[in-house]
């Protein structure tokens, strides 16, 4: 476990270290490729003058709230889809059809009708989880074995003990899988709306920097990004390796 | 003796399409359990053994004739029932006093006297000191154990076994065909336990019933006049080898 920590700092490290040495080698001006030493600058001066935290507390909460809209949506049609296989196969053409048109595509759409603001992000990170969510859920429901099905049936449990005490817990690993990956999605979907039309988040942020050939604070979004859906991904992890413990191997 | 009979099955006839295009078939069945009475069904497969279980637990409901359990028609599920599956069936993220626990959570019972309840069941099935263990962690034995602890938590009049020990090894099975015996000494239920082992079916069974190949007909319904408690010689004697070849004659 701490040799693993070292490797990764290490890893870190020598990364970093290239880039420095490329950054002064290659002479390349600044707007092209900044040194390490550079973005480091820029993210004290974004730190100190509050713009980092106010565009990445902007960006957290279309995030967040995208995510729980998209994963309520998913979990409620999920749960209705995995019951009904007639209305699976009513609805699943149109919901794989909308997985072809490209989120990118539809975002300027969703700005013109919803403005600028907060609620056209949220609705970009709900479409753009969505759809993994309600795959795993419906694939986490269908998964519960039949015989646990029956024991319940034979024990006479109502449809909220069922959810409760068999469905939920039998579909949990798949359906934590689901919103691990919702959770990065989420982060893509903030940005893309950001891009499109928006007046703070650390999408943003990086159409600034652009604007101004002031690729440092490009990096600096950039990173406050990576820094941001690694966490909500760790979040998930920690939560999956707490609910899951019945799962996992005893390797120690 | 019980004026009324713990089981009546009247003209029981089942028909249902199986999941790989089979029939499950019983056709015109008919016998009567007494009150504490231990009885195996045998018979080669697709003899629809399963499906007369299925139906006694009410999670099938017949396609004609008629079932009574102490003297009233079985329409559902019961709670005087108790089912052990073919595998052990636990929830995989429930240890084994919750896996035990179970039944009487969808029951509603006051939690104090369902945890005292549960307790007396590990020590009758002699798992002490596994409780918290989680049944990956579980031999088959074991496994089997706890899925007999639940379903007789509740205290059932009628106990149903579906193969329970098919997926054992043989030494293993036998001792849980004496382990089952002991139990059933010290609290008397009325068993139904469906095997395809002729030896252990009359090991345990004071009566033997054989139903043919599809449709599913009671071909042999023999008693077996072995004293008890069996003990394991007994499998050696001339008169347990002498009933074995009746009921082998009638699976023929």
């Amino acid at each position: 476990m701490r040799a693993n920590w070292l490797l990764i700092i290490l890893s870190i490290g020598l990364a970093l270290l290239g880039w420095q040495v490329l950054a002064q080698v290659g002479s390349f001006p600044t707007f092209m490729l900044p040194s390490p030493a550079q973005v480091w600058e820029r993210f004290v001066t974004t730190l100190e003058d509050g713009s980092l935290l106010r565009n990445s507390a902007a960006t957290l909460l279309e995030v967040l709230l995208g995510l729980v809209l998209g994963v309520g949506v998913a979990s409620a049609l999920g749960y209705t889809l995995a019951k009904s296989l007639p209305l699976e196969r009513l609805l699943s053409p149109y919901i794989i059809a909308s997985q072809s048109i490209p989120i990118v595509a539809i975002a300027p759409l969703l700005v013109i009708w919803f403005g600028p603001g907060l609620i056209s992000k949220v609705l970009i990170c709900a479409l753009i989880v969505f759809f993994p969510v309600l795959v795993n859920i419906v694939v986490g429901l269908r998964s519960v074995p039949q015989d646990l099905r029956d024991l319940m049936r034979s024990l006479r449990a109502t449809r909220w003990q069922t959810f409760r005490l068999l469905e939920l817990p039998a579909a949990l690993p798949v359906l934590l899988g689901g919103l691990r990956i919702g959770a990065t999605l989420s982060v893509i979907g903030a940005v893309v709306g950001e891009f499109v039309g928006a007046n703070r988040g650390l999408g943003f942020l990086v159409n600034v920097g652009r604007g101004m050939y002031d690729t440092a604070l490009v990096f600096v979004a950039v990173f406050a990004l990576v820094a941001m859906a690694m966490l909500l991904y760790g979040l998930v992890a920690l939560l999956e390796a707490h609910l899951l413990a019945w799962q996992k191997e005893n390797t120690e | 003796m019980n004026p009324i009979p713990a089981l009546v099955i009247n003209h029981l006839s089942a028909v249902f399409p199986t999941e790989d295009g089979g029939l499950h078939a019983l056709t015109d069945i008919s016998f009567q359990v007494q009150a504490e009475q231990f009885v195996c069904v045998l018979g080669p497969s697709g003899s629809g053994k399963t499906t007369l279980l299925r139906c006694l637990a009410g999670l099938l409901s017949p396609t004609q004739g008629e079932i009574l359990l102490n003297g009233e028609p079985l329409t559902g599920p019961r709670q005087g029932v108790g089912l052990v599956f073919q595998k052990a069936n636990l929830m995989p993220w429930r240890s084994v006093l919750e896996n035990i626990l179970l039944p009487l959570e969808i029951q509603g019972l006051e939690k104090e006297a369902a945890l005292d309840k549960a307790r007396q069941m590990v020590e009758l099935v002699g798992l002490q000191g596994f409780e918290a263990s989680l049944p990956r962690d579980l031999s088959g034995g074991m496994a089997q154990r706890v899925a007999i602890a639940r379903a007789l938590v509740q205290d059932p009049g009628l106990l149903l076994l579906d193969e329970p020990f098919g997926s054992l090894d043989a030494l293993t099975r036998e001792r849980m065909g004496d382990e089952l015996l002991r139990i059933w000494q010290a609290r008397r239920k009325t068993v139904l336990m469906v095997t395809h082992s002729i030896s252990e079916s009359l090991f345990l069974a004071d009566r033997v019933l054989v139903l043919s190949p599809r449709p599913g007909r009671l071909r042999l319904d023999l008693a077996v006049n072995l004293p008890r408690p069996r003990l394991a010689e007994m499998r050696y004697s001339p008169a347990f080898a002498d009933l074995a070849r009746q009921v082998r004659a009638a699976i023929e």
